[in-house]
């Protein structure tokens, strides 16, 4: 990813050589022509076309943003009922994803869901260990919101 | 327009202010280490990063000047405080601080027994 966006910087300056007019909007033009001719050579690269990836990650930061309103909202019902009736708990998620940034970008996720707080990664980095503020109803409907992020996260990593 | 974002401006400064409001009544409230920290991580963020966004939008439509600092604070801030919420508790359980009698489950200790009589036998 990072080579094709270096590549695309190059294209940019070769186009502003050719106009001999050295400014800002010059250098957009030739980034978006740039961009073009790496979508056409595309097949030539071993990773895929890497505006996906920036569209992975645009649309893992909304899920950030969605998940941090969904949070508080959650807390603020918690905190503001007469009686606390939630159960809380721990419990094991076996993650999927490996590499070390992936699991941090995953954790801070789980700990921005609703209800959920991550407490320890276990050794050999395949299992989180996650408080719940409510474990009867979280679990499995957590769980499925957690699939929905790693894949996010593998999509961006892809 | 700009009476429409003076509108705007007031709603994040006050939903900022009520938010942080509520992670302390949730502080208070809660009855454990690990319950509070959901209250004090994730409320205040919310919290802190609205009346940062207010603040910003204030001085970019009313002032009229482009504060990038205040921009790169809500990042920071959103970046870090999940990190600090799990470290807190999760030095709070290695330290032994009990989960509130309510709790039903606890994983990590079957899993930390296990480990322990592994490194025993």
């Amino acid at each position: 990813m990072a080579f094709q966006i270096l590549l695309n910087f190059f294209l940019a300056f070769v186009w502003m050589f050719l106009q001999a007019d050295y400014s800002g909007i010059t250098f957009i033009i030739g980034y978006v022509l740039g961009i073009g001719v790496l979508f056409v050579l595309r097949r030539f690269f071993h990773r895929r076309f890497y505006i996906n990836n920036v569209i992975a990650i645009i649309k893992l930061f909304l899920i950030f943003c969605r998940e941090l309103i969904t949070a508080n909202i959650a807390v603020l019902k918690v905190v503001l009922s007469p009686k606390l009736h939630n159960r809380p708990g721990i419990f094991a998620f076996e993650t999927t994803l490996e590499k070390d940034w992936e699991i941090t970008i995953l954790s801070n996720l789980i700990t921005l869901t609703p209800g959920t707080l991550v407490l320890d990664v276990s050794m050999d980095n395949k299992i989180l260990y996650v408080h719940a503020m409510d474990i009867a109803d979280s679990e499995e409907s957590k769980r499925e919101i957690r699939d929905s992020f790693e894949k996010a996260i593998k999509e961006v990593s892809r | 327009m700009i009476v429409i974002s003076k509108f705007i401006i007031g709603y994040l400064v006050l939903q900022g202010a009520l938010l942080s409001l509520i992670a302390a009544f949730g502080v208070l409230r809660l009855p454990d280490a690990y319950t509070r920290n959901h209250a004090a991580s994730k409320s205040a963020t919310l919290g802190v990063i609205s009346i940062l966004l207010g603040v910003f939008l204030y001085f970019l439509i009313i002032e009229g000047q482009t504060n990038s600092r205040i921009i790169l604070g809500i990042i920071f801030v959103f970046l870090t405080s999940p990190v600090a919420g799990h470290l807190i508790s999760r030095a709070a359980y290695n330290k032994g601080v009990p989960l509130w009698k309510g709790s039903v489950q606890d994983d990590l200790k079957h899993h930390r027994e296990k480990t322990n009589q592994k490194a025993k036998g």
